[in-house]
């Protein structure tokens, strides 16, 4: 399980990585912005936008994971870290999707 | 008697064979009988057959393991089994591996003990209860198996990388109290080629059949070399 | 060698730094997406608001330490890319992303 969360905690940083620039340059766009935002209403990009919480979460969760593996001493319970990680994607994805 | 249908991976091409099944049987008693009975061409190796030397360690249904302590029942989907060398060694033939990268980087990661004390020294007071003591005791047990090194992802990504097996050393050797190279060691196990390359996938602690857990000695050293780099000590 | 200790470091310290921004954020962004946005209805909230220009400044200044680190051990695993090129290119994306990260910030919150 450890596998998978680290190849889903890498994907969702690169991921992270390509979207912040764009959500940068979106952001320093002052009222222009309105316009932008008429936009992302539409489905599909609320879809993308729950996508994004997902990965941040997934990101989030799996990095925990890390620096507690990392800098904790070593305990038999840092086992179930992993699906720890996951369960906090969840969380968030679930939060968000009830607030959209 | 019902029988196992077994593939066991020789060179680039997997070559099938039908073993009878037995009903307490490893899948080291499986190579066995194929080199015995059906093919005396197949390679492998072992020597214990126990559970002490590490000697058969192989790829087992796409996880490394020792053979001699898999059970088939264990292992064996629908009567199948796979078996291949261990994964992130050159092959010398079929399921033999060459393991001399392996013990470079065990050496590369100053895996080995520098005592200062002469001849004419009292001997070294080493507390069992110290909390560095059992730092060490919880990776001594090490046996040079392989199975780790076959596990890790970033073995098989960073030909550099030296290793779980060779950081997990130099670990119990950074927790010796007796030992006198200790920035040497330090240095050498720091940066792309060492402990900062490690992800935690944690694929070692989980296999390892010794039960040592390589993750955490790697953390260690993760934080002993921050700690050294902070000081100017690396 | 010493400076790639360092690197790892700095991508900790980023990281726990970052867990508590982004905990944060989301926790925002949750709020605020209930009942729906209008750039100017957003604005009205975070403009002239210095707490949250001094909280989002830190943020900007910890992703751009953390991505291009994390990034440095994706390209050197993935594409085999290592060497002065690969530390040139993520030099220039945590320029970028500061840049476009600090102009953001100005822009909502100054």
């Amino acid at each position: 399980m450890s596998r998978r969360v680290a190849l889903v905690h890498r994907v969702s940083g690169i991921a992270l990585a390509l979207f912040l620039p764009v959500h940068f340059w979106v952001l320093g766009q002052g009222l222009a912005m309105d316009g932008f935002l008429k936009w992302t209403e539409q489905p599909l990009v609320k879809a993308a936008e729950w996508g994004l919480v997902v990965l941040l979460a997934a990101h989030l969760g799996g990095g925990l994971r890390v620096l507690a593996l990392e800098f904790l001493p070593w305990r038999d319970w840092q086992k179930g870290l992993a699906a720890a990680a996951a369960g906090i994607a969840f969380a968030a994805g679930l939060a968000f999707a009830l607030a959209l | 008697m019902s029988t196992l249908q077994v593939r066991v991976r020789r060179g680039d091409a997997f070559q099938a064979y039908d073993v009878p099944r037995h009903e307490s049987q490893t899948v080291l008693d499986v190579v066995t009988h194929i080199q015995r009975h059906l093919d005396p061409t197949l390679a492998y190796r072992y020597a214990c057959r126990v559970g002490m030397c590490g000697s058969c360690a192989m790829t087992v249904n796409g996880a490394p393991r020792w053979t001699c302590r898999t059970h088939v029942d264990k292992v064996a989907r629908n009567g199948r089994l796979e078996i291949g060398p261990l994964r992130n060694l050159p092959v010398i033939r079929d399921l033999v591996t060459d393991m001399r990268e392996f013990f470079d980087k065990w050496a590369r990661a100053q895996g080995r003990f520098k005592g200062e004390r002469k001849r004419g020294d009292d001997f070294a007071r080493v507390a069992p209860e110290s909390e560095e003591r059992r730092l060490a005791d919880a990776g001594i047990e090490c046996i040079n198996c392989g199975v780790c090194y076959a596990a890790c992802d970033v073995v098989a990504r960073n030909p550099d990388y030296l290793g779980p097996a060779a950081l997990n050393r130099a670990w119990t050797l950074v927790n010796d109290a007796r030992d006198a190279a200790q920035t040497e060691r330090l240095r050498a196990v720091a940066g792309d080629a060492g402990c900062q390359a490690c992800h935690t996938h944690v694929s070692c602690t989980e296999r390892c059949p010794k039960g040592i857990s390589p993750t955490a000695g790697i953390a260690g050293l993760k934080r002993a070399t921050l700690g050294a780099a902070l000081r100017g000590r690396l | 060698m010493k400076t790639q200790v360092l690197l790892w470091g700095a991508q900790r310290a980023s990281a726990a730094v970052l867990a508590l921004c982004v905990l944060v954020h989301l926790a925002t962004l949750i709020y605020a997406v209930q009942g729906g946005l209008s750039a100017a209805e957003i604005l009205a909230r975070t403009r002239g608001n210095v707490a949250w220009l001094a909280f989002y400044t830190l943020f900007v200044l910890a992703v751009t330490v953390h991505a291009p680190i994390g990034l440095r051990a994706v390209l050197g695993e993935w594409l085999g890319w290592r060497g002065r090129s690969r530390d040139a290119a993520l030099w220039i994306f945590a320029i970028v992303l500061c840049a476009l990260g600090l102009r953001a910030v100005i822009m909502v919150f100054a």
